[in-house]
């Protein structure tokens, strides 16, 4: 029996006696009894799971910050990409600590997104402007990953055949080591140019601004490089630093074609490497080349504006192995606080920022020269190259003691990179440590002097930036306050109901495993600081590992892949790998059935393997005989097989060690997809199935919230024999099994640790028995939904003994056929009602997957399925010639508050049915911000920058 | 003068010395509303069979497949800003590219109005 201390009562949605009313309405005894029906007893795990025991909330909060006190947050300048920024408290308390926010979905459902929307526009808007050019995403990864997507679309957009990639000296170090890894299999030739005059055809390049140690060139110098590359038909990359762009000439002022790079220091804790969002800006020309999520414009079905995604046709969901990119789960909540900070500081605010980081560097630079410690460069913005000859360590160590972390360059060299919390006595204590091994007395010597320039005078900035008044409004704490409260009201997001997404596991994300994130320890530490001053976070990475090994049966884990996607690429790289150490190079087709994700097919292609589709039966699962034909057909060439378990279609596959086994004897290995391990925890391990290598999506399964599209962890397990493929890193060793790696996938060496507590707060509280329960009562949920659902929406997919996994798919496909109502007028409908719709039409047409979670109690399951059921009903009313298809509850849905308030109704329905169709709506009404919005619209009148002010005039809702 | 069509829903007909290329009233209606054609350089070759162009709705991709092999001689300006031009009119106003062909016998292997319409019926 659970304590009552016990979280996992907390955790799971029902209380016992909801859980064994839907026991009854099952007809099964136990919820043992209902696993042994679900679950095919040959992969169901006799391993006696060695898990810690739960620890209550407060034992767990508490050590959480006994291991954050093994961290040591020294003032960093190590530079690198990764810098000291301050998050505006209010920023802080309202969204990144606010479940408004952190709990939301990616925003494919528009109506009910459209504050996510809404900033991630403005980001859009901060990226083009601070850039100068004239269309960016709504953020990547990282930056280093952003640099390689970059590569590729110069590679998608150019004609020059060459397959040379210049990348330029003074790149950051995992800058070059990703793109490098990136650049390989895709046959792409990716060179440093060592002396800076390589001369060599090429399609593309990229160049630092400002480069990796501080340096800025001549803008004669940069013009130049940028014409000779346009001369040979290379697109030009420069990965720009977002603070010195405020006083630096942007780079579509100087004739670059994409700038890519890192927003953290707009407010985002460095978090020992991540998450923090990358952006990537580019010419319209290339519009549809670019990788990852766009947001645009668009009407709705009242014509007033509304936002959505836009251009979607490019994405991994929709073109698979033809995508621009396999990424899918992006950064969203870190956009969304870079943005807020911009909106908070506004450009005014920004530049005095950058000028101050400047001013002091240019401060220390002056005194270290006069301390007899010349600085390299003439021209810096915040960053330093201190010549100390055969000093460098020495410096290094001393700086250490007196607790700065410096930048060890080479024996002669040291990096300084200075950011917002650098104070003039952290300078001045700076100068002490290097004054005390010289003989010099610093004391008066600092700030009284007049400083000489430091950036270029052609390359100070002219242009006006962030002119949109939404970086203007909000500058009074009241003013930003209210801003983030009327624009959070507008979205659903879990602190309002219910998402049910099937695939998406939109479980609770606890106020005690989110305690992490804001402590200081674990906020500040920079990815490469010593290993001494991260132990805490070694701890939790360590302690992750174990338990996730422990639970999948898998040797070891990596934990750099940022995302699912990422760790699909990353596991297959491995398998190539393995095949190639064997003498096996040819193995490169991966089978991947139809009803795969589409990150499968996009990952398939960026390991250069060649992807080979196979056929699923009529029930959903994977077609056996033609697994046999086509692993049979491409024996010789056979690399690997991807499969998600429990199946896309929500079901446990009776077949999976036989799928597992056909790939092995053919001589494939098996990569699983994790997306859907919320349905194995603690019940069977995926290494004994038979799969070599898997990820797991930290942000699905173990807590980590969805952020409004991002953050993400996806964190693979490998078997043994692939543990020495793992992924390293250039700066520091992150590969404990590691001989032979693969190069490198994140900027990071662990990807974005600052959310690895999340999940092992998440596993801490549960312990064992919380963790099994949550999986049963996971199942147990799916199956009480596809019982309720059943009569009124069949449920297509079912396992032998009835039951479905962790979701179910129930088809629309007979509705559509009877009356032409469409799943996405039920989606649309379910808003008025309050709920976010259930993921749509995938992985089959006209379909509504959903995945309650165990977090969900009985009561808000019950309110869910009377919604999509009184739905049903209002179905039946088209089909019986009530009301018109055109003119229906289900095509005008949702009902925005514009037409409640409109003098005309020309419904046939009244407005109480349409606002209000139950009771329960009444006590909680969600009021969409925007009718149904117009896709066609926005795709063909794309547009994705902020809409003029005089556009806004008396449209904002306030809930 | 002769139209004939492909299992993946083109079309190809005739037309002095050119062959003029569009996708079929069944693929149209499939893809819905389309909002953006990306139509094959002009003197670039286009082998049968491979993508020459893409349809594309605000939900799915359509890729075109070209029913023979040649050089694209001439393309569907007008689509660029009337995409809806594919759904209004698949078979006239919406076609796509005009090819020079390589090898017109091609054609012959491909179905006529006929056995295109009993491969559509089941489906549609």
């Amino acid at each position: 029996m659970p304590r009552a201390d016990d979280f996992t009562v907390r955790h799971i949605g029902s209380n016992p006696e909801q859980l064994t009313a839907m026991l009854d309405a099952l007809g099964v005894a136990s919820l043992d009894e209902l696993i042994e029906q679900t679950v095919p007893a040959s992969i169901r795990s006799n391993h006696r799971f060695k898990l810690p025991e739960a620890l209550d909330e407060n034992r767990l909060n508490k050590l959480s910050r006994l291991v954050a006190a093994d961290n040591v947050a020294a003032i960093s300048m190590i530079g690198l990409g990764y810098y000291g920024t301050v998050t505006p408290p209010v920023i802080r308390r309202n969204v990144l600590e606010n479940p408004d926010w952190y709990t939301a979905y990616t925003p494919y459902q528009p109506e009910v997104s459209q504050a996510r929307l809404e900033v991630l526009l403005s980001f859009q808007q901060m990226i083009i402007d601070l850039c100068a050019l004239e269309i960016a995403n709504a953020s990547l990864l990282d930056e280093a990953t952003a640099a390689a997507e970059a590569m590729m679309l110069a590679r998608r957009v150019n004609k020059n055949p060459s397959n040379r990639f210049l990348i330029g000296r003074d790149c950051l170090p995992q800058t070059i080591a990703v793109v490098k890894t990136r650049a390989q299999p895709m046959g792409i030739d990716a060179v440093v140019d060592v002396n800076g005059d390589d001369d060599g055809d090429c399609f593309g390049a990229l160049i630092q601004y400002p480069s990796a140690n501080g340096d800025i060139y001549a803008r004669a110098e940069y013009e130049k490089f940028i014409e000779k590359m346009h001369a040979k038909n290379a697109l030009v990359i420069m990965a720009a630093d977002l603070l010195a762009l405020t006083l630096l000439t942007p780079p579509g002022e100087l004739g670059a074609d994409i700038a890519v790079g890192t927003t953290q220091r707009f407010g985002v804790p460095m978090g020992f490497g991540g998450p923090h969002a990358a952006y990537f800006a580019t010419r319209e020309k290339y519009k549809r080349s670019i990788p990852g999520r766009l947001i645009g414009v668009s009407i709705d079905a009242n014509g007033n504006r509304a936002y959505r995604m836009a251009l979607q046709t490019r994405e991994q969901h929709i073109r698979r192995d033809k995508a621009t990119s396999n990424i899918c789960t992006a950064q969203v909540l870190l956009a969304v606080m870079a943005t807020f900070y911009a909106q908070y500081h506004g450009p005014g605010g920004l530049t005095r920022i950058a000028k101050r980081v400047n001013r002091l560097t240019r401060a220390l630079a002056d005194g270290l020269a006069h301390l007899g410690f010349p600085v390299v460069h003439r021209h810096f913005f915040d960053t330093l190259m201190v010549r100390t000859p055969d000093g460098a360590a020495r410096l290094c160590d001393k700086a250490e003691q007196a607790r700065y972390n410096l930048r060890l360059i080479d024996r002669d060299h040291v990096g300084v990179s200075l950011d917002e919390t650098i104070t003039t006595d952290k300078v001045e204590g700076l100068l002490h440590v290097f004054a005390s091994t010289t003989a010099h007395e610093i004391e008066g010597m600092l700030f009284n002097r007049d400083l000489e320039k430091s950036i270029p005078a052609d390359l100070e900035r002219s242009s006006a930036f962030l002119q949109h008044p939404h970086f203007h409004r909000y500058h009074s704490e009241t003013e930003f306050m209210r801003y983030l409260r009327k624009t959070a009201s507008k979205d659903i997001t879990l602190s309002r109901s219910m998402i049910p997404l099937g695939s998406c596991t939109m479980k609770l994300n606890a106020a005690s495993e989110m305690e992490p994130i804001s402590n200081p320890l674990f906020a500040h530490i920079h990815p490469f600081a010593p290993a001494k001053h991260a132990r805490g976070y070694h701890r939790i990475i360590n302690k992750l590992d174990i338990m996730l090994c422990e639970l999948t049966g898998f040797a070891v884990f990596s934990f750099q892949p940022n995302a699912g996607s990422q760790g699909e690429y990353t596991g297959l790289l491995c398998i190539r790998a393995w095949h190639r150490s064997r003498g096996e190079d040819a193995r490169d087709v991966c089978l991947i059935p139809s009803s795969a994700h589409g990150t499968n097919p996009a990952s398939a292609i960026m390991a250069g393997m060649q992807v080979v589709v196979v056929k699923c039966d009529p029930d959903g699962n994977i077609d056996i005989d033609d697994l046999e034909a086509r692993a049979k057909e491409h024996a010789d060439r056979l690399a690997a097989g991807m499969v998600t378990y429990p199946s896309t279609h929500g079901v446990f596959e009776e077949s999976i060690k036989q799928i597992c086994d056909i790939v092995h004897r053919h001589g494939g290995q098996v990569y699983m997809d994790g997306a859907n391990m919320n349905a194995m925890v603690g019940i069977c391990r995926p290494a004994e199935i038979g799969a070599d290598v898997m990820h797991l999506n930290l942000h699905k399964t173990f807590a980590i919230p969805h952020g409004g599209g991002g953050p993400g962890m996806g964190p693979i397990g490998v078997a043994k024999h692939l543990a020495p493929f793992l992924p390293d890193h250039p700066l520091v060793s992150c590969n404990r099994g590691g001989s032979d790696p693969v190069g490198t996938v994140s900027a990071a060496p662990w990807g974005s640790p600052l959310i690895l507590p999340i999940s092992w707060a998440y596993m801490r509280l549960l312990g064992d028995y919380g963790l099994k329960r949550s999986t049963k009562v996971a199942i147990l949920n799916a199956n009480y939904i596809a019982h309720r659902l059943n009569p009124h929406y069949p449920v297509v997919y079912k396992g032998v003994n009835g039951r479905v996994a962790h979701e179910c798919v129930v088809s629309l496909a007979p509705i559509k056929d009877a009356c032409g109502v469409t799943v996405e007028d039920v989606a649309k409908r379910l808003i008025d009602y309050g709920y976010h719709a259930p993921t749509m039409s995938w992985p089959v047409p006209e379909s509504l997957m959903i995945e309650p979670t165990e977090s969900e109690s009985k009561e808000e399951i019950d309110r869910f399925c009377d919604a999509l059921i009184e739905i049903r009903e209002e179905i039946r009313e088209i089909e019986a010639g009530k009301f018109t298809l055109e003119n229906s509850l289900l095509t005008n849905a949702p009902h925005s508050y514009h037409l409640l308030v409109s003098d005309d109704w020309p419904m046939p329905y009244s407005r109480q049915r349409a606002f209000f169709p139950t009771n329960e709506v009444r006590n909680n009404k969600y009021w969409p911000p925007v009718g149904r919005v117009d896709n066609v619209y926005g795709d063909k009148n794309l547009q994705c920058s902020c809409p003029p002010m005089s556009d806004y005039a008396g449209v904002d809702v306030v809930v | 003068m002769t139209i004939k069509y492909t299992e993946d829903h083109e079309w190809v007909r005739e037309k002095g010395d050119l062959h003029v290329v569009g996708i079929t009233d069944y693929a149209q209606e499939q893809l819905g509303e389309i909002v953006y054609v990306e139509l094959p350089a002009v003197g670039g070759a286009v082998t049968q069979g491979a993508e020459a162009a893409v349809v594309e709705s605000v939900k799915a991709a359509g890729e075109v497949k070209s029913p023979l092999s040649g050089t694209v001689a001439e393309v569907n300006d007008k689509l660029e800003d009337s995409p809806e031009l594919v759904n209004q009119d698949p078979e006239g106003k919406g076609w796509l590219y005009k090819i020079r062909a390589e090898n017109p016998q091609q054609l012959d292997a491909l179905l006529d109005a006929d056995a295109y319409r009993e491969l559509v019926r089941p489906l549609a």
